[in-house]
């Protein structure tokens, strides 16, 4: 992301609530809608149909929660880094909430190359709705720890293949018992990668999540790891706590 | 007041695009429903991606929120997945903005654009667990109403309907209002049958249930009111200028993808160009164009609103328009303070040079695709129909679009169009064969896609006497254009001819096919309009069930002197006029556009004292059709004025 005079800059958001139903590119129009909404000077594309230079990192499954979002946009001049995530919250569908802002350092990586790995909060409870207790979830969990290999089917472009889940778990613990079933958290590397429903599903497959919930990403380099709105940063603005 | 949010939601991650059901789009509102107002459900009956970006219910919805007496919310048709997860945990049908159950409102109100969405209605109303037939409900029953073209013929929809709206609706729904809140604070004294009455003697609403029809055999005796009060003949309803309802103020912003995702401003109202085929044409006269000026401030606002990068202007004709290039240019050129470029897309263009004129300037950049509607294959089979394109404005207007860029032309035609021919069909094919090689000359990539659908005779237009094609005649037709363009690039797509057959059942039926309905209905019938859905069958066994022959309903050439199913609802079109057009199409003879040449009295503005808001005495560049002037300049053609202010100039 280059450009004469540009003003490259991440932002981090949270998409909760009944908004999670709509699809990652859903999100991506909503932000350029915003974009539109509040004028902000978007640095345009060249070529025969310009567009705003944008870009996601990892996408976010419909129906699933989070509060660690990202996405880097190209203004064409500098903005005010205090007032945008307000400014963008308001021209954005209710839950979804712009929380930090960073300018970024001139040749960031792209953001979806450089997570190298996803923190999820899962409640997970029995498909029959019958009790499960957050012993028996521990003790599945030591189990899974255990094994070689986790292979998933995963549909993918209409064909089936078997993967291996077992290297991209790398942490997982419950945190306590929620309102509907128990509550864990799960660290999920990204390459090779694996979805919150897999884990579910290796778990155990009388599981099924009630929710998903996104709560951090991570960008590991050279055994430091920093949240993704600080990694590149030139400099940063929190959103105020609402 | 129950919401039933907490029980949808768990359903939500079982089903297909779950963003269908939540609501909370940009101009969503959240009325607070109070027990002394009327509240309104605004039903579009499929699915939501192709009813959010309907107009009318968003004006609708505006017009009634800024009411005190009332309050308005909307649905949509779940799609199959969650309607039998609904079903299976007697779940009711709900409203989009509060998941409010359906069954809780005081009136829910279903937008007929088509006809195939009917057995979606009836689906709906039994998801809110409302009677499906309107004699079955009860007082504290919600009153079912309907709206869209599709009520010009109300009659299959006897049933089902309490009242119908006959034309536009902004006034209309004010004056229910009115009467149902009223009816509500009395403690609904006299029961349903006094609300109902009341409902019948607004104009523009029609009360099934306050007629009776007497049969002869088949055909109509007599369509007699059972009132004395209770007009004879119900009359459409029609604002007479547009520019007092700059609605929709708040358009609705999907979260999801819909169709016609883009900024919606209605430039005008109604069409005089007179196409006989069209019945939107012919219901909705006369011409109401919305003042330049509130047109740029609703373009201007929109956009700024709603964070879209494209608006369409629409109207039956766009180019039409008296300031269409003022407007046009005005957008693209004050883009400086927009982030890119504003798209404008203009629906329903004129076949001729000064559109593809309009056209270059709004496809400055992204020149791919443009789609004209020559309509029939022949001069004189579009002399009939009154769609008076020349081959040479064809060729024209292709050969400019082609030297400016564009690469592939779309045209639309019917087929099975009265006193059509095999010569006029394989016109078609001859006409897109043309428009290939023109381009070809510009481009390799030049291609043509030739769009035919069966013609459906419809109500209030000088084609609802024809007997329409069979099913087998159109696949005939369809088979023949096929066999035509498989050589010379053309590229062929038609609309199912059966899907057109079942169309002319419920266009041109009487309240005997409420029955047939029902049927389709009761074996699973729903989204008639998807293909996946549609079941000839459903509708074939029905009609035989109900002892009804679909040739008498839909290929029977019908005669001047019987009563129509319809003939109780006008447009204000004199049935004489209809008539003698009738047979100047079958005649051959063209008819000019009544705002730019003298009237012929079709008896709409003569009738109800109302007239044509056109801001410009002249007709556009392009020109009158049938007056024989040089389209490709257009000329001074002197118009009968209204004299408004702010509607331009005036004598």
């Amino acid at each position: 992301m280059r450009g004469e005079g540009a003003f490259p800059v991440r932002l981090r958001f949270a998409e909760r609530g009944k908004v999670r139903f709509i699809s990652h590119r859903d999100a991506a129009r909503a932000f350029d809608r915003a974009f539109r909404i509040e004028v902000l000077p978007l640095a345009l594309s060249e070529g025969f149909s310009p567009r705003p230079k944008v870009s996601f990192g990892l996408a976010l499954s419909v129906g699933h929660e989070s509060i660690a979002e990202y996405m880097d946009v190209r203004f064409s001049e500098p903005v005010d880094l205090e007032t945008l995530p307000a400014r963008l919250t308001a021209a954005l569908p209710e839950g979804i909430e712009v929380t930090g802002v960073a300018l970024l350092a001139d040749r960031a990586p792209a953001l979806q190359e450089s997570v190298t790995a996803v923190e999820w909060e899962l409640e997970v409870a029995k498909m029959d709705e019958s009790e499960v207790s957050a012993e028996e979830i521990s003790l599945r969990i030591e189990a899974l720890f255990e094994t070689k290999s986790l292979p998933v089917n995963r549909i993918r472009k209409g064909r089936e293949d078997i993967v291996d889940i077992r290297p991209a778990l790398t942490r997982m613990s419950v945190i306590e018992s929620g309102s509907v079933g128990i509550l864990l958290t799960a660290e999920i590397a990204t390459q090779p990668a694996a979805r919150p429903s897999e884990v579910v599903t290796v778990l155990g497959e009388d599981l099924r999540a009630v929710r998903v919930l996104r709560t951090a990403q991570w960008i590991e380099r050279d055994g430091n790891r920093q949240e993704p709105l600080i990694a590149d940063a030139a400099r940063v603005s929190e959103a105020r706590a609402s | 007041m129950t919401a039933l949010w907490p029980r949808i939601e768990p359903l939500l991650d079982r089903v297909e695009k779950p963003a269908r059901y939540i609501g909370m789009e940009r101009g969503a509102q959240v009325p607070i429903h109070r027990p002394d107002a009327v509240s309104w459900l605004l039903v579009y009956p499929d699915t939501y991606e192709v009813g959010l970006p309907n107009q009318g219910l968003q004006i609708l919805y505006e017009i009634l929120n800024e009411r005190d007496d009332a309050a308005a919310e909307r649905g949509y048709a779940p799609w199959t997945d969650l309607e039998a997860l609904m079903r299976s945990r007697s779940v009711p049908f709900f409203s989009l903005d509060t998941h409010k159950p359906a069954g809780e409102f005081d009136v829910i109100a279903f937008g007929l654009a088509a006809e195939l969405v009917y057995t979606n209605v009836l689906n709906c109303l039994d998801l809110s667990g409302v009677p499906v037939r309107a004699e079955a409900r009860r007082d504290e029953d919600p009153i079912v109403v309907a709206g869209g073209h599709a009520t010009f013929n109300p009659e299959p929809m006897a049933d089902f309907i309490d009242a119908f709206v006959i034309g536009d609706g902004e006034e209309v729904v004010g004056d229910m209002t009115e009467v149902i809140g009223a009816w509500k604070r009395s403690g609904r004294v006299g029961g349903r049958e006094a609300v109902l009455h009341d409902l019948s003697l607004i104009m523009g609403v029609y009360v099934p249930s306050m007629y009776e029809v007497e049969y002869d055999g088949m055909a109509i005796r007599e369509v007699r009111p059972r009132y004395p009060d209770v007009p004879a003949t119900v009359d459409k309803r029609t604002i007479a200028d547009l520019g007092e309802w700059p609605y929709p103020k708040n358009q609705l912003v999907p979260l999801i993808e819909v169709v016609h995702d883009r900024l919606n401003v209605e430039i005008f109202r109604g069409c005089t160009r007179g196409c006989r085929f069209c019945q939107a044409g012919m219901i909705t006269r006369p011409v109401r164009e919305r003042p330049l000026e509130q047109a740029r401030t609703m373009v201007a606002e929109g956009l700024k609103r709603t964070g879209y990068d494209e608006v369409a202007l629409t109207s039956l004709s766009s180019a039409d328009f008296s300031g269409i290039g003022e407007l046009v240019s005005g957008i693209i050129d004050g883009q400086e303070e927009a982030c890119g470029n504003v798209g404008v897309s203009l629906p329903s263009l004129r076949v001729d040079a000064f559109t593809v004129g309009i056209a270059s300037e709004i496809q400055r950049i992204r020149r791919t695709g443009l789609t004209f509607a020559p309509e029939a294959g022949s001069w004189r089979l579009r002399q009939v129909i009154n769609k008076l394109i020349t081959e040479e404005d064809l060729y024209a207007a292709v050969d400019g679009a082609f030297s400016q860029g564009w690469r592939r032309m779309k045209l639309y035609f019917l087929i099975g169009l009265p006193t059509e021919m095999d010569d006029d069909t394989l016109g078609i094919a001859e006409l897109a064969k043309n428009v290939v090689e023109i381009g070809k000359r510009y481009t390799k990539a030049a291609s043509c896609t030739a769009s035919v659908g069966g013609f459906v005779p419809k109500p209030h237009t000088p084609f609802q006497w024809f007997g329409q094609n069979s099913s087998e005649e159109l696949q005939r037709k369809v088979g023949m254009l096929r066999d035509a363009t498989r050589k010379g690039g053309v590229k062929l797509s038609w609309h199912d001819p059966k899907a057109t057959m079942v169309e002319g059942i419920n266009s041109r039926g009487d309240r005997r096919i409420g029955k047939v309905i029902e049927r389709v209905w009761r074996s699973g019938g729903v989204f008639q309009e998807w293909s996946e859905h549609f079941k000839v069958d459903r509708w074939i066994e029905a009609m035989a069930a109900e002892g009804l022959d679909i040739d008498w309903y839909t290929t029977r050439h019908r005669t001047g002197e019987e009563i129509q199913p319809w003939d109780h609802i006008t447009a204000g079109l004199h049935k004489d006029f209809l008539w003698q057009d009738w047979q100047s199409a079958l005649a051959e003879h063209g008819l000019p556009d009544c705002r730019w040449t003298p009237c012929y009295d079709c008896g709409v503005c003569t009738d109800y004292a109302i007239e044509h808001v056109v801001a410009s005495p002249f007709a556009p560049a392009g020109g009158s059709q049938g007056t024989g002037q040089d389209l490709s300049i257009g000329g001074a053609v002197p118009v009968r004025f209204l004299s408004k202010p702010g509607a331009g100039v005036a004598r």
